[in-house]
């Protein structure tokens, strides 16, 4: 078994690519918040999503369950984005 | 015709026992309700937030990222073992899960020392309460986490998990995505949340 066989490696590197462009590449100050909050959080539902689906197997749930579990990243990051754009700014 | 029936033949399953899906179920609701008050307290002050915010290591948490995404693959890849019978794949893949756990838990805890070293407590501010509760609460399931996975490694060396015998190890898996995944959201909350 070659782990590059696996989709899960394959996920795996995608994951830690897009961390890398949270962490090291929209957090720059090059970029406004509002395009580094929002592109970070896009970019955290997308991962949490993967975990999901690959890693947690859900991809293979009854269908009901996995959708319930798929929601749970939307939700959260439109949550912590209404909240982000109703903040005030700071004086 | 018949080739589609086959496919859709295959049955959809949850890995593992159903209660450990009641549980991640259930905290994935409770910490949704934690980030949701989060914001709800930055809101009032989100100039303390964004003060405290860039004290973090924000380097610190981006490895820890990579740590905790490193040790999902590696549970990943042991569950897979398991399914296709490779016993003898299954002890190193599960100590690769273990080692990166215990890695992270180092890390958290250099990162907790260099703030009480700076006099920082979750008393200092409301953002720094946050910090510690939800890195806090977080640590806990880490802590959790390690100690099954160690539990699985200790288990494989005699071939315990197999296709046939794969209920624990699937569960403790599906546990310890849900940690990686927590600490997905947690971190950008916490650490790269700028402010307007």
């Amino acid at each position: 078994m070659s782990v590059l066989r696996e989709r899960v490696t394959w996920v795996w590197l995608g994951l830690v690519a897009l961390t890398c462009v949270t962490t090291w590449g929209l957090s720059k100050d090059l970029f406004s918040p509002a395009v580094a909050v929002v592109g970070t959080f896009l970019i955290v539902a997308v991962k949490v999503r993967y975990v999901m689906l690959d890693f947690m197997e859900l991809r293979d749930a009854p269908l009901r369950v996995r959708l319930a579990f798929e929601a749970w990243p939307a939700v959260v990051a439109a949550v912590i984005l209404g909240f982000w754009f109703a903040t005030p700014a700071m004086a | 015709m018949v080739v589609v029936t086959a496919e859709r033949a295959k049955p959809r399953r949850l890995p593992g026992v159903d209660g450990v899906w009641v549980f991640i179920g259930a905290d994935l609701v409770i910490f949704a309700i934690l980030f949701l008050s989060f914001m709800q307290d930055r809101l009032k002050n989100p100039a303390t937030f964004e003060a405290s915010r860039q004290t973090l290591n924000m380097h610190l948490g981006g490895i820890d990222t990579l740590i905790l995404l490193t040790s999902s693959w590696s549970v990943a890849l042991a569950v897979q073992a398991m399914k296709r019978d490779q016993i003898d794949r299954e002890p190193r893949l599960l100590l690769g899960g273990a080692v990166t756990g215990l890695m992270f838990v180092a890390s958290k805890s250099i990162e907790y020392f260099e703030k009480f070293a700076h006099g920082i407590t979750p008393g200092t501010n409301p953002f720094y309460m946050w910090y510690f509760t939800l890195t806090g609460i977080h640590l806990i399931h880490v802590v959790v986490g390690t100690s099954l996975l160690t539990y699985l490694w200790v288990r494989s060396w005699r071939g315990t998990y197999d296709h046939l015998h794969r209920a624990v190890p699937e569960s403790v898996a599906s546990y310890w995505h849900l940690v990686d995944l927590l600490w997905i959201v947690l971190f950008p909350l916490l650490y790269l949340m700028k402010a307007v």
